[in-house]
C-alpha cells in the first residue's frame, strides 16, 4: 500500500509526539502522520520517573547558563556547547509549554511548578546542589507522555500504530519517505513523504540488564546505518546506577534528590569518598563506577566480587510521608517486586543500562547530517535518545534526557514543517519496498536451527561483560569478535510463525538484528576511544587525553567492518578542565 | 517449581474456533508472569502471541485475565497466582473487546471513548508567562486518574460494558472525564456539560466497583465517577 504525505514521524514517544504537534501548528503542511510500532501511550518516555531540569528558580536562585554549564562538565566536556545553551535556555519555555497543556507537575506553597535536586545539577558553576528537576511525583514522562498524546489528539494528527519502520528511502542525499510493516496485516506500506523525522527512542535492549523496554531497539539508527550513514558517539552508554537487582527496573535518582542514601556491606556511605561535595549526587557514571568497585573490593552486600552482588539505596530516614506522596510508584515497585517496604528497608540497587548518549547525529534543527563534514541528508530529521545533537557528550544528566526531547523534538518539528510547506516530493521508484520485502523474504526461507534467543542472550551478555561500565582493549577486542560472529549467525535466523497477521516473532527478529549492528558499532567506537571519559571508563587508558580524543566519533558500517572517522567538538564557550565534583 | 499454564488461544488465520493449550515449565516464584509468557514463546511455541513493552507496569501494554481477573502480567508475579507444583495458571485475553489474535485484544472501542471525553486541557483562561498558579491541594483533586496508563482491564471488567444494554464509555474515560473537569486550570464542569451529561457518559455507571478492584494503578474510578455524578447535578440545580 502506498501512502503520500507532507512529513511522516517515526516514533511516538515525547520526542516524536512533540514534533508531530509542533509541526501540526504549521497550517502550510496538511498531512502528516505519526507511524509508530507501539500504541504513543505504550512509548518508554512513560517509564520516566524523576523529573525533567529547567532553571525556572522557584525555590531557590538559578539560571540557564548556570544549567548549561553542568551539562557540559556533567558530559565530560564532550558537549556542543551552543546546543548545551539553547537546551537550558528554552528549557524553560518547553516546560511552562507543557505546563500550560495540563501537565500537572507537583507544586510549590506558592502554587509555582515544584523542583527537586539531581545529580550534577548545581548552583553558581558547581557550588553546590540546586533544586532544578520539575517534577509530577515519580510519574514525570507518563505525564509528559499523556499531555503530548492528548494534545496530537486535539490537534487531529493522524497516527499508523503497530506498524514498523523496516527501511528509509534516501536517493543520494535525499530522502524520501519510509516503508513501514503493519503487524495487523503483515502487509508493508510505502510512506512517500516530502519530510521524515525518525524519533524511534534508546537501545538499551543490547545489555543484559537494562531499565529499558523490550521495544528499546534503536530501529530507527539501525536502519540509518545499514545505509552506510554515520552514528556518532556510540561508545558512550550511560548505565544508571540504581536499578532494581537483579531485574534492571528503574529507582529514580529522584530518591537520592529527596534524601536516598547508598551504602555499602558495613552500612558505610560510600560515596563520600568518591565524590566528597555532591556525594549521592554526583554525576551518574562516578556513582555507577564507585558501585562497581565497591562490589568488586567486596564490600557489596553479599560480599561477593564476583557475580551479580548490589548495594543498599537506604531510604529508611526519609518517612513514609515522602516515599508516598513524592515517590509512590517506586515506593510500589519495591513492594511488588522485590516483596520490601522502602519506609522501613533499604533498597538492593545495583547499575542497569540505561540511556545511549550517541545516535544519529543532527544539528540543532534536528536535520541529519550524512557525514563528518556536515553535508544534510536533505529532508532527513531526527530527534530524542536516537539522536544525538550532541548535548550529553559523555554522559548525560539526569532530567536531561526529557529536556533533550522537548526542546530538540519541538525545533525539529517545527524546522520539518517549514521544510515541507516549501517542498516537493521526490519521485520513488514503482518498487520502493523491496529492500524491506527481501529481509522479510531472507527469515521466512532459511530452514536453519539458528534459534533467535540464544543469539539474543549472548549478545546482551557479551555488551555487559565487554563492553560495559568498566572496559579493557582485550574484551572489546574478543567482543568485536563475538558480536561478528553472532551477526554471521543471524544472517541464517528463521521465523517459523509463517502466519500473516500479528507475527511478532517476526519483528522480534528484526529487533535482533538491528541491535546486533548497533553492538557492533558500540563495541568497535568504544575500542578506538584510547581513553577514559564520562560513561567510557577504561581499565587500560584510565585518564582523559583531550590532546588525542576530545572529539566526536562517526562510526558507519560496511558490511562487516565498521569505519571510524571523527568530528571535532564545539568548545566556544568554557575551557575544558578535570571534572570534579 | 513446575506449573501448567492454561493459555486461551485463538488464531482465525489458522483456525476459526479459540482453543486452550497448556504449557508446563519450570519458573521462579517471583518470575513475572510476564516472563512465563516469554519463556513459552521462546522455548515451545514461537507463535504465542501478546503485547508487551516496558515489564514493570507503566506502559498498560499486557492487561489479560489472569486466574480469572483482570492483571498486567509484567505486575503479576508467579507467587501471587500458584503457590505449589504443578499449580495451574489460566490466562485468557480481555473480555468486550475483539480478540485480534490470542492474548491480543482490539482496543479502538476503547480509544474511540476515550477520545469523545475531549481528553485534553480546555483551559478557562489564556496562559501567563510563567505557570498557572494551583495550589498542592487543588492538585490532589484530579491527581488519582492521571496515573491511568491507558489498558483496559477496568473495560473488560465492567458488567454494563458487557452486557452492553446500554451505551457507555466505560470507566477509563469516564475517569479521564473526572480528571479535567476537576483540574482548576480547565474550563470544568461548566464548560464540558455537554461531553459529560450524556447518557452514555458517567450516568451509566451502576456502581458495581469491578474496574476499581482491578485496576493495576490502583485509582478509585468508581469514586471518581460518583463524585463527577453529584458536581454534575449540583452543577444543574445551581
Ligand atoms: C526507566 C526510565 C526512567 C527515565 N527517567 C528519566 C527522567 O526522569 N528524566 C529524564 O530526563 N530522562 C529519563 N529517562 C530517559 C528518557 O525517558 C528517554 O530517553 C526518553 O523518554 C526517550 O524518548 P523518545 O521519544 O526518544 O523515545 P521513546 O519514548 O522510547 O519512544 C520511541 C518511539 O519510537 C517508536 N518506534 C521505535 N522503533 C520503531 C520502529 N521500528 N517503527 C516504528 N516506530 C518505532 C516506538 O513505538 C515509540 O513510540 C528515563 C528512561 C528510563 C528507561
Ligand atoms: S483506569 Fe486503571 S484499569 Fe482502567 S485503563 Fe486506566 S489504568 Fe487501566
Ligand atoms: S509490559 Fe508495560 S504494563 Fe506490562
Amino acid at each position: 500500500m502506498k501512502h503520500e504525505l507532507d512529513v511522516v514521524v517515526v516514533g511516538a514517544g515525547g520526542a516524536g509526539l512533540y514534533a508531530a504537534l509542533e509541526a501540526s501548528r504549521n497550517k502550510k503542511v496538511k498531512n502528516i502522520a505519526v507511524v509508530s510500532k507501539l500504541f504513543p501511550v505504550r512509548s518508554h518516555t512513560g517509564a520516566a520517573q524523576g523529573g525533567i531540569g529547567a532553571a525556572l528558580g522557584n525555590l531557590e536562585e538559578d539560571k540557564p547558563e548556570w544549567h548549561a554549564f553542568d551539562t557540559v562538565k556533567g558530559g565530560d566536556y564532550l558537549v556542543d556547547q551552543q546546543a548545551a545553551m539553547i537546551l537550558a535556555n528554552e528549557a524553560v519555555d518547553s516546560v511552562y509549554d507543557l505546563e500550560h497543556n495540563g501537565l500537572p507537575f507537583n507544586r510549590t506553597e506558592e502554587g509555582k511548578i515544584d523542583q527537586r535536586r539531581f545529580g550534577g545539577h548545581t548552583r553558581n558553576f558547581g557550588e553546590a546542589a540546586v533544586r532544578r528537576s520539575c517534577y509530577a511525583a515519580d510519574r514525570t514522562g507518563h505525564m509528559i507522555l499523556q499531555t503530548l498524546y492528548q494534545q496530537c489528539i486535539k490537534n487531529k494528527v493522524a497516527f499508523f500504530n503497530e506498524f514498523h519502520l523496516l527501511d528509509v528511502l534516501i536517493d543520494g542525499n535525499t530522502c524520501q519517505g519510509i516503508v513501514a510493516y503493519d503487524l495487523a496485516t503483515g502487509e508493508l506500506h510505502t510512506f512517500h513523504a516530502k519530510a521524515v523525522l525518525l524519533a524511534t527512542g534508546g537501545f538499551g535492549r543490547m545489555f543484559r540488564i537494562t531499565s529499558n523496554a523490550f521495544a528499546n531497539t534503536g530501529d530507527g539508527p539501525a536502519v540509518l546505518a545499514q545505509q552506510g550513514l554515520p552514528l556518532e558517539d556510540m561508545e558512550f552508554f550511560q548505565f544508571h546506577p540504581t536499578g532494581i537487582r537483579g531485574m534492571g527496573i528503574l529507582i529514580t535518582e529522584g530518591v537520592r534528590g529527596e534524601g536516598g542514601i547508598l551504602r555499602n556491606c558495613d552500612g558505610e556511605r560510600f560515596m563520600e569518598r568518591y565524590a566528597p561535595t555532591l556525594l549521592d549526587l554526583a554525576p551518574r557514571d562516578m556513582i555507577a563506577r564507585a558501585i562497581t568497585t565497591e562490589i568488586l573490593n567486596g564490600k557489596g552486600i553479599l560480599k561477593k566480587p564476583q557475580g551479580d552482588d548490589y548495594v543498599h539505596l537506604d531510604t529508611t530516614h526519609l518517612g513514609k510521608e515522602v516515599l508516598e506522596k513524592k515517590l509512590p510508584d517506586i515506593t510500589e515497585f519495591c513492594r511488588t517486586y522485590q516483596d520490601i517496604d522502602p519506609i522501613t528497608t533499604p533498597i538492593p540497587v545495583q547499575p542497569t543500562a540505561h540511556y545511549g548518549m550517541g545516535g544519529i547525529p543532527t544539528d540543532v534543527n534536528g536535520q541529519v547530517f550524512g557525514d563528518t563534514k556536515g553535508t544534510i541528508v536533505e529532508g532527513l530529521y531526527a530527534a530524542g535518545e536516537c539522536a544525538c545533537v550532541s548535548v550529553h557528550g559523555a554522559n548525560r544528566l539526569g532530567t536531561n534526557s526529557l529536556v533533550d526531547l522537548i526542546v530538540f523534538g519541538k525545533r525539529a518539528g517545527s524546522s520539518v514543517a517549514s521544510f515541507a510547506a516549501g517542498a516537493q516530493h521526490q519521485p520513488i521508484p514503482v518498487n520502493a519496498d523491496d529492500r524491506a520485502k527481501k529481509r522479510i523474504i531472507d527469515l521466512s526461507n532459511s530452514s536453519s536451527n539458528v534459534k533467535q534467543d540464544v543469539l539474543r542472550k549472548k549478545m546482551r551478555d557479551t555488551m555487559m561483560d565487554g563492553v560495559g561500565i568498566f572496559r579493557n582493549g582485550n574484551d572489546m577486542a574478543d567482543a568485536i569478535e563475538t558480536i561478528k560472529e553472532l551477526r554471521e549467525d543471524a544472517k541464517d535466523l528463521s521465523v517459523s510463525d509463517a502466519n500473516a497477521k500479528y507475527n511478532t516473532e517476526l519483528m522480534d527478529t528484526m529487533e535482533l538484528k538491528n541491535l546486533l549492528d548497533l553492538s557492533l558499532i558500540t563495541a568497535v567506537s568504544a575500542h578506538n576511544r584510547q581513553e577514559s571519559r564520562g560513561a567510557h571508563a577504561r581499565e587500560d587508558f584510565p585518564d582523559r587525553d583531550d590532546a588525542n580524543f576530545l572529539k566526536h566519533t562517526y562510526a558507519s558500517l560496511n558490511k562487516d567492518e565498521v569505519r571510524l572517522e571523527y568530528k571535532s567538538v564545539d568548545t566556544s564557550i568554557w575551557e575544558p578542565k578535570p571534572r570534579k565534583y | 517449581m513446575r506449573i501448567v499454564v492454561s493459555i486461551k488461544r485463538y488464531n482465525p488465520e489458522k483456525k476459526p474456533q479459540a482453543y486452550t493449550q497448556e504449557f508446563s515449565l519450570d519458573v521462579k516464584p517471583t518470575d513475572r508472569v510476564l516472563d512465563v509468557l516469554v519463556s513459552i514463546k521462546e522455548n515451545q511455541d514461537s507463535s504465542l502471541t501478546f503485547r508487551k513493552s516496558c515489564a514493570h507496569g507503566v506502559c498498560g501494554s499486557d492487561a489479560m485475565i489472569i486466574n480469572g481477573q483482570e492483571r498486567l502480567a509484567c505486575k503479576t508475579l508467579v507467587k501471587d497466582v500458584a503457590q505449589v507444583d504443578n499449580d495451574r495458571i489460566e490466562v485468557e485475553p480481555l473480555r468486550s473487546m475483539p480478540i485480534q489474535r490470542d492474548l491480543a485484544v482490539d482496543q479502538g472501542v476503547f480509544f474511540d471513548n476515550y477520545r469523545k471525553i475531549d481528553p485534553f486541557l480546555r483551559p478557562k483562561e489564556k496562559p501567563p508567562k510563567e505557570e498557572y498558579r494551583q495550589s498542592q491541594k487543588e492538585r490532589e483533586q484530579f491527581e488519582d486518574p492521571t496515573k491511568c496508563i491507558l489498558c483496559s482491564a477496568c473495560y473488560s471488567s465492567c458488567p454494563v460494558i458487557e452486557a452492553g444494554e446500554k451505551k457507555f464509555v466505560g470507566p477509563a474515560a469516564s475517569a479521564q472525564a473526572a480528571r479535567f473537569a476537576f483540574d482548576t486550570r480547565d474550563v470544568g464542569i461548566a464548560g464540558r456539560l455537554e461531553e459529560l451529561d450524556t447518557p452514555d457518559g458517567v450516568a451509566a455507571c451502576d456502581n458495581h466497583f469491578n474496574c476499581t478492584k482491578v485496576c493495576p494503578r490502583g485509582i478509585k474510578i468508581t469514586k471518581n465517577i460518583n463524585t463527577l455524578k453529584k458536581s454534575i447535578k449540583k452543577h444543574k440545580e445551581s
